[in-house]
């Protein structure tokens, strides 16, 4: 599905990315955990190609996407929920679903809606004008519109309330148990060890750890030294 | 009496072509952001080539549409040639498209000399409606019309269309509009294009009744952006406003204070903006 083969990313001369390789397989949730400012939004702008490595490649189905436009990436199949939630603020939820919808896969605006009960409500408010949490669902919405093969999730539970926490931690299971395939960027680091098949621990632009949930669980040297736990 | 009603149908009349100007640049720079200096060249040029094509074929409407549509091809030229890679840039949009509108200024002087002309206008638009005592030529009517009617489909393509709202999810975040899959460049493309070709119906509209002339197009620059800026950029209504703002300002001030026309059409504008910065609807 996707594989990332050592990639090395800068904002200008600031060298963020030191060499990441990894591998989604179809249906794979694969975890990415890590201190802030490690370079975990860096891997996902990277594949999304909002900040194209220097070096090395992202192949995602078969394809070398390195250095395409987003929206080229985007249109084979990739999904993107951002840090931040980033919704179109000045577009109505409608809207926001319709810019991004791509007919003909599982997804529609009224599929999402569904799954997203307080979206359908309201519809037709300014994005701008939702809680955070309602931007959340919106965000998760309108990256299930493009049909997406392999959705990349930036801290899809950042600044939500607990109760929040688990609605989103059951629409991923739920989506897990779909078949999609999963890049899931949390600090919450139970979740993560709940939903992913695996992980990869980084820090300061390196992986310097990956292995099955069970691996991270059981070794608390690499908790307190990577996550500060 | 009739002064003040004369004046101000004469206001609204120029207000509606300043918005058949202004409206295409308040897409391609109150929207996308494109710093585009070439829209008086795309004014000029579009009244010149109607007036070349009006003398080859002898239709007024084709004229117009063949003025518009090589316009419309030229802004995809200027759009992929030179600012498809100046995204973002502001200066190195300023200086490549003052660049290209004074190549454009002289190859128009090459090609059309500098005698002023005028565009012969229609039979059917030429005369003037009777009501009661005064009397309203059917032209400034008729650009009253097209601008209403270009403000009312701008209006619905931007604000109830797909197309229209992939625009405003650009404006509102360029990057993460090509995270959903949005293909901004070729947006942008359509924008500059359609932006064009508006002010080149313009031009052709103007040609009826200013002229054509060496020197319009910079003449014209800046009320657009006047309009724009003073409107409030990304604002279709504010554009709108700006325009009968604008034409009416003018217009009273010729006519009321001539030897200060400048300063009773600008000065207003700087207190606006003095007051509001962003302009009377901007998004901020
Ligand atoms: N646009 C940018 N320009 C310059 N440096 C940046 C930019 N964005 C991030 N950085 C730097 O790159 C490094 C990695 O940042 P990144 O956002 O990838 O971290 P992160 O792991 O996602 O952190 P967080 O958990 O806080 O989201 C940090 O040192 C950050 O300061
Ligand atoms: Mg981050």
């Amino acid at each position: 599905m996707l594989e990332v083969e050592d990639i090395h990313t800068y904002y200008g001369e600031s060298y963020v990315l030191q060499g990441i390789s990894l591998r989604i397989d179809p249906g794979q949730v694969i975890g990415i955990v890590g201190r802030n400012g490690m370079g975990k939004t860096t891997l996902i702008r990277s594949i999304v190609g909002f900040t194209p490595p220097r070096r090395g490649h992202v192949r995602f189905k078969e394809r070398d996407v390195t250095g395409w436009a987003s929206n080229r990436v985007v249109a084979l199949g990739l999904g993107l929920v951002p840090q931040g939630r980033r919704v179109f603020r000045s577009l109505s939820v409608r809207e926001n679903l319709l810019v991004a919808l791509r007919p003909g896969g599982r997804w529609t605006a009224d599929g999402v809606m569904e799954i997203f009960p307080r979206l359908r409500e309201r519809a037709e408010s300014r994005a701008g004008n939702l809680s955070g949490g309602e931007q959340q669902m919106l965000a998760i919405a309108r990256a299930l519109v493009t049909n997406p093969d392999l959705l990349l999730m930036d801290e899809p539970t950042e600044g939500l309330a607990p109760l929040l926490v688990r609605e989103v931690g059951h629409v991923i299971e739920r989506l897990k148990a779909d078949g999609l395939s999963i890049l899931l960027v949390e600090q919450n680091l139970p979740l993560a060890l709940r939903l992913a098949d695996h992980l990869h621990v980084l820090s300061r632009g390196r992986i310097v750890h990956s292995g099955p949930p069970d691996s991270l669980a059981h070794d608390s040297e690499v908790r307190s030294r990577y996550l500060g736990l | 009496m009739e002064f003040w009603v004369t004046q101000l149908f004469n206001g609204v009349s120029y207000g509606a072509l300043l918005f058949l100007l202004a409206g295409g640049l308040s897409l391609i720079f109150g929207m996308m952001r494109i710093v585009n200096m070439t829209h008086g060249s795309h004014y000029l040029l579009g009244a010149y080539l109607a007036l070349t094509f009006l003398t080859r074929t002898g239709s007024y409407v084709l004229a117009l549409l063949g003025g518009a549509l090589a316009i419309a091809v030229l802004g995809v030229i200027e759009w992929d040639r030179f600012l498809q890679g100046l995204r973002g840039q502001e200066l190195a949009q300023v200086l490549t498209t003052m660049g290209l509108a004074l190549i454009f200024q002289d190859l128009a002087l090459v090609t059309w000399g500098g005698d002023p002309y005028n565009l012969k206008i229609p039979a059917v638009l030429s005369g003037k409606y009777h009501l009661g005592t005064f009397f309203f030529p059917v032209y400034r009517v008729f650009i009253i019309v097209v601008a209403l009617g270009v403000a009312v489909v701008l209006w619905l393509v931007v604000e109830r269309t797909r197309v229209g709202a992939m625009m405003r999810a650009t404006v509102d975040d360029a990057e993460m509009a090509r995270g959903v899959g949005i293909n901004v460049s070729g947006i942008s493309l359509g924008v500059f294009a359609l932006g064009a070709a508006l002010a080149a119906v313009a031009g052709v509209v103007a040609g009826g009744f200013l002229g054509i002339y060496p020197g319009a197009d910079f003449e014209i620059l800046s009320y657009a952006f006047v309009v724009v800026i003073v409107g409030g950029l990304g604002s279709l209504r504010g554009a709108l406003i700006g325009s009968l703002l604008v034409g009416l300002l003018d217009n009273f001030g010729k006519a009321l204070f001539p030897e200060l026309s400048y300063f009773t059409l600008f000065a207003p504008m700087a207190a606006i903006l003095a007051v509001r910065p962003t302009g009377l609807f901007g998004r901020a």
